[in-house]
Order: structure tokens, then sequence, then C-alpha cells
């Protein structure tokens, strides 16, 4: 819990992949409202993110602040004004830590808290003179594809790069990070201990009763592509004891992401079952439609009725909503049956 | 005979490849129960399989449609390659011709951005994409010819509807990319789409194929003695009383309508269409009337078998089965082309 993430430059790379691999993979999030406005670019003015970060700040004027995110070394010599957000998880985070009056735009696909700036920018394809366009004091995403770094290095504006995280206390180390780099460290500090203090209440009130049962993740179902124990929303589900039934399919070539055999699934006969594709927008695999799904009526999960539509935002993110996650967890195993 | 040898033998390796498929698979089932099981199904034969509701499920709702799919989608994509081979005096094409393949990842990219990507909507979208692609190009064909007919050669021939296929290719691929960028958070089931898949096969799924399978079958088996005579030429076939534009455009429907039912429920399988009609050539000779059924039964085979490997070598994990069509396929081809390239197609 005290380690905070310093990344080696293989451990860049390690992140950086795992990164792609979740944004591909898990990141399937905001699709169906992800229509862009760009008007939406001028719903926070500039005068009024000024005036509020004048005011939030006065104990974090710590600046100029250097801190160490996936990119390197990141020096931001004031306390930014203007920032713009290319990653839903980021945009989560800056809210989270009170710097949303700084936020003046986020990407297409960033949706939440309500209300966010979003605009027609891209993380994954990024256009540097676009975001050039926002006159921004600080950049945040979650990757460095299409040159944003170097880029925005060019401009003279820094660049946070906060990729997907492979473990709790990497989700706390970047919103902490995030809070030193907008002059909301406290604030931050305070986000991550409420995190953590309800994260540890759902698992101490689940009890060890659940020990044991086994689950299957879906992230896609066609095909099924589901996560290992050792990924990010392994390690979450792991607080629980569960047993993952896609720990058999691990390997390291695919990340911890195995595409796995429908016939695999239903044999493991797994006791719960985690959909985090069951929203409309991300393949609307509801736990009706995967009830009916020829051959599945043997699972257990299906029998019992242990097939959990997540929030698949949630689910997909690592930043500030992870305790409902844990909680949508620490629900279903309430009426589950005990191991 | 050795038509009718060649026939007999596809016909025994594609029963065999099915039954391979029947029996493996990441359950681990018992291979004696399976067949047990199998044979319970024959009328008149009952057999005590002895495998558990939980096995009987995997193997009939699961296993099953997905072996008896990838026998349809093996054999439509290898027949539509091998008839517009055929039809365009062309080795080099395939099922994925004249927009085809462009316009079927336009239809699925477009379903799972907009659509959120049900399971139903991507196979009627892939679907009807498919089928307006391969319009989309004889539109365009027909916008560069005075008569809009399909000659043998020159001005308003064959290489200019496969160049206007390529050019409708290109545009519709380029939409697929920019759609796609409007929403990269669905890239992930946009390229597993592409890679082609048959992880998720019903019984509904075959029920679907089913008829434009058999539709489209007869009508191309039917032609298999005219595309003989148009190998030949124009002029012959028009001096027999045949009209060589209108059995092309027949020809070139009928493996539309069958590359396009296969594509909407497995997405784009690479390499059937273009290989196995080459097997078939060098099996019996180029005579269409033994190359269209042999690569049906062919194609069946290879698909099945190849999405066997697919599903088990890195068990209980699956590889993408369009990796295994070309990481088996391409050195086999290679083998097979030893020696017969003077034979021509």
């Amino acid at each position: 819990m005290k380690t905070p993430v310093r990344l080696s430059g293989a451990a860049i790379k390690a992140a950086v992949t795992a990164a792609a691999a979740a944004a591909a993979l898990a990141g399937c999030g905001a699709t169906g409202s992800s229509t862009s406005a760009p008007a939406d670019a001028a719903r926070t003015s500039p005068a009024a993110s000024a005036s509020a970060t004048a005011a939030s700040t006065g104990a974090a004027a710590a600046f100029p602040v250097t801190v160490t995110a996936a990119n390197g070394a990141v020096t931001i010599k004031a306390s930014p004004a203007r920032i713009v957000s290319l990653d839903p998880t980021s945009t989560e985070d800056l809210y989270a830590v009170g710097a949303g009056p700084q936020v003046v735009a986020v990407d297409q696909d960033s949706d939440y808290p309500a209300g966010v700036p979003k605009t027609s920018l891209s993380g994954l394809t990024p256009n540097i003179e676009a975001i050039a366009r926002y006159n921004p004091s600080l950049v945040v995403s979650s990757q460095s594809s299409g040159g944003l770094v170097s880029g925005m290095t060019k401009l003279g504006i820094p660049v946070l790069i906060e990729p997907a995280v492979a473990t709790l206390d990497g989700a706390y180390a970047q919103i902490d990070q995030i809070g030193q780099a907008t002059g909301h460290a406290a604030q931050a500090a305070r986000v991550v201990a409420s995190m953590k203090q309800q994260i540890a209440a759902d698992v101490r009130n689940a009890g060890t009763a659940h020990k044991g049962l086994t689950y299957y993740w879906e992230l896609s179902a066609s095909p099924f592509y589901s996560v290992t124990s050792s990924t990010f929303i392994g390690q979450i589900v792991g607080l629980f004891g569960l047993k993952n039934i896609a720990d058999a399919a691990n390997k390291p070539s695919d990340g911890g992401y195995p595409e796995l055999s429908q016939e695999y699934i239903v044999t493991a006969r797994p006791q719960l079952i985690f959909l985090a594709d069951n929203q409309a927008a991300d393949g609307g695999q509801s736990p009706a439609v995967v009830a009916k799904r020829p051959g599945w009526s043997v699972i257990p999960a299906v029998q019992d009725h242990e097939v959990i539509g997540l929030n698949d935002d949630v689910a997909s993110r690592w930043g500030p909503r992870l305790p409902l996650l844990v909680a949508e967890i620490a629900q279903a195993l309430e009426h589950a049956p005990t191991s | 005979m050795r038509k009718a040898g060649a026939l007999g033998a596809a016909a025994i390796f594609l029963v065999a490849a099915a039954l391979v498929g029947a029996m493996v698979g990441a359950a681990d089932l018992n291979p004696l129960a399976t067949a047990a099981a199998l044979a319970d199904k024959i009328p008149f034969v009952h057999l005590h399989s002895g495998l558990s509701p939980l096995d009987k499920a995997v193997l009939f709702q699961i296993r099953l449609p997905r072996v008896v799919l990838g026998v349809l989608v093996g054999a439509l994509l290898a027949m539509a390659g091998a008839g517009y081979q055929g039809v365009f005096r062309n080795p080099l094409v395939d099922s994925g011709l004249l927009g085809a393949s462009a316009g079927a990842g336009l239809g699925a990219t477009l379903a799972i951005v907009y659509l959120g990507g049900s399971p139903d909507a991507i196979p009627a979208a892939a679907f009807i994409g498919s089928l307006a692609g391969v319009a989309a190009a004889y539109l365009a064909f027909a916008a560069t010819t005075a008569r809009g007919a399909l000659s043998g050669a020159g001005g308003g021939g064959t290489a200019t509807l496969l160049l206007a296929g390529i050019a409708v290719g290109s545009f519709l691929t380029a939409v697929q990319t920019f759609v796609l960028q409007r929403s990269t958070q669905d890239a992930q089931a946009v390229y597993s789409w592409l890679l082609g898949s048959l992880s998720a096969a019903t019984w509904q799924q075959v029920t679907s194929v089913l008829p434009y399978a058999a539709i489209s079958t007869v009508i191309v088996l039917l032609h298999g003695r005219h595309l003989d005579v148009l190998a030949v030429g124009d002029e012959e076939a028009r001096a027999l009383g045949m009209r060589p534009a209108a059995v092309r455009g027949i020809v070139v429907a009928a493996c539309a309508l069958a590359a396009a039912s296969a594509v909407a429920v497995s997405g784009l399988i690479g390499f059937v269409g273009i290989v196995v009609p080459h097997v078939a050539r060098r099996l019996a000779g180029p005579s269409y009337q033994i190359v269209l059924p042999l690569s049906l039964l062919i194609g069946g085979g290879f698909l099945v078998l190849a999405d066997t490997l697919a599903r088990t070598v890195l068990s209980p994990a699956e590889l993408p089965i369009g990796v295994v069509t070309a990481l088996v396929g391409a050195p086999a081809f290679v083998w097979i082309l030893r020696g017969t390239r003077t034979a021509g197609p």
C-alpha cells in the first residue's frame, strides 16, 4: 500500500503494452455516447477555470512540481489552468481530485462525470495541432501514441502518460500523481484514502464464506475474451478469494487476456459470471442474453442466477470509481452460494 | 475415373475432418463416449454414451454447431473462390473479391460501432455489406463501360470489373477505417471480427446460412460446364449458343451470395477461397464441372480442420482461425504448387 509506482524503462514499456492491451481488450466503454460535439469545448470557459484554480490552490502551491509518470520525469512549472485529458480514466481522476474546473477539453471517449467538456479529440490517434488549439498547460493521456509526448514537448506543453495499471496500488499512485501535478495533492490523498477504506470494508464484509468459488469474467462474447488472475481486474476479484477459470489458459503471450474456448467455459462450470460487455453499447450481453446461449443452461452460475451485468465503464477503467466495481462484486456475493 | 476417385476421396476427407472436429475440444470429452453419443443420433441406433448432461450440452450445443458451421463456411468460401476464378479466368482471385470482404468489414464495423455489436446485428450487417460491396463494384464497372456487359477481354471485360472491385474495396476499407477511428474503443471487437472466428457458432447461425448456401451452391454447380466453355473463349461459347455475359453475371451473383452468407457468420477468413480451388485442380484437372464440387468438399473439410486446430492447439485458449488457415494453408499451398505451375488455372 505504500510503494509509489516508480517506473524503469522496461517497466514503462511493459506498462504501455499493458495499456494498449487493456485499452484494446477491456476498453469497451463509452462507445454509444461517443458522438462528439466540438461546441462542448466551450462549456467550461477559461475564465471560469482560472478563477476556480485560484480559489482551490493555496495549500497546494507547491509549483514547480516534478512527477515521474510513465513517460519519465515531468516538470510542471505552475498550477495548470488549462488541462486536456485524452483518456476516460485520466478524466475521472482529474475530476475526483478537484481539478475539474481546470479541464478545458476531454477526448471523445471520456463521459464521466456528467458534463465533462467532451470534444472529438482522440487519445488513440491524437492530433497534436487539434490538442494545441485548446492552448493547454497540461495534457494527460494513457498512452503516447501518434507522437503525443514528442509533439507536445516541442510546443513546451508538459504531458503526463498515465497508462493502464497492473495493481490497485498503481491506480492509487496515479490519482496521487494527478493530484500533485494539478495542485490538488491533499484532495487526491483523501480520495485514495476513501477508496481504500471503501474497498477494504466491502472485502471485509464479504467474509471468507465465498472463498474458492469459481468465476468467469467476460470481456467480449464473440470471440470469448477473458482476464486471468494476473491482470488488474483479476487481482480485484482475487481480493474476495474467488478462483478464475481463465487461469488455465494463461500464457505470457496474451498479456493475461486469453480468448477462451466456449466449451471450456461451459465445462469449467463457473459459479459466478461477470459480464463486462453487458451494456448495449458494448455488445449487449446481458444476463438474460447469456442465459439463452445454447448449452449454457448447465453452468451453475446460470442455474443459480449468478450472472452479473457490470457497469462496463467502471469495469474497464482504473480510476476513482473502482470501489463501485468492488461493491458490485461484493453485492453479487451476498446471495452467492457459499463454498 | 480419376474424377470420381477424387470426389470420393474429398467426401471421405470432409467426413473424417468433421468427425475429428466433433471428437476433440477443450472440454476433453471421452472420444468413445462422444462417438457413441453421435451414433445415438442416427435413426434406429440407440446407444448409451454415458455422457453427462453437461457433456451433452457441450457436444450438441457448442461443438457440433461449430463443426457444421465450419463445413458450411469453408465449402461456400472455396466454391465462391473457384467460381470467381472461372469467371475471371484468373487464378489469383478469391471469395473476398469485388468489394465483398471490404463491404462485409464495413457492415460489421458499423454494427459494432453504432449498434453496440449485438450478436444479431453483426451478421446481418456483414451480409448486407458484402452484397452491397459487390453491387457497388458492378455499378462502378457498368458506369465505366458502354454496355455494362461482361465480355471476356478488351473494354468492358472482366478485367475492368476486377479493377472496379479493387477500387470499391479500397474505398470501403477507407470508410471502415474512418468509422473505426471515430470510436477507437471498439478496435478490439472490430479486429476480432476481421480476423474471423467460429467461436460463438450456434444452430441458429447454421439454419440462417443454410438457405443461401443451398441456393448459391445449386446455381454455381449447374454452371460448371458453362465455365469450362468460357475458358476456351467467348467466341466458342457464343457458337455453342451461350451468352457469356449472362453466364458470368449469374455465377458472380451466386458466388457473391455464397461468400456473403459465409462471411456473415464467420468474419473474414482468408486463404480458403484462393487455395482450395487450386488443390482441387491439382487433384482432378482444370474442368470446372469437377473443380467446383471438389472445392466445396475440400473447403469444408479444410476449414473444419483449421478451426479444430484453432480451438485445441492452445486449449483452453483459442487462436483466431484466420491465423491457422494462413499458417497451415500457405506452406501447404506452396507444396501443392510445386511442379503444377505449368498447367495454369
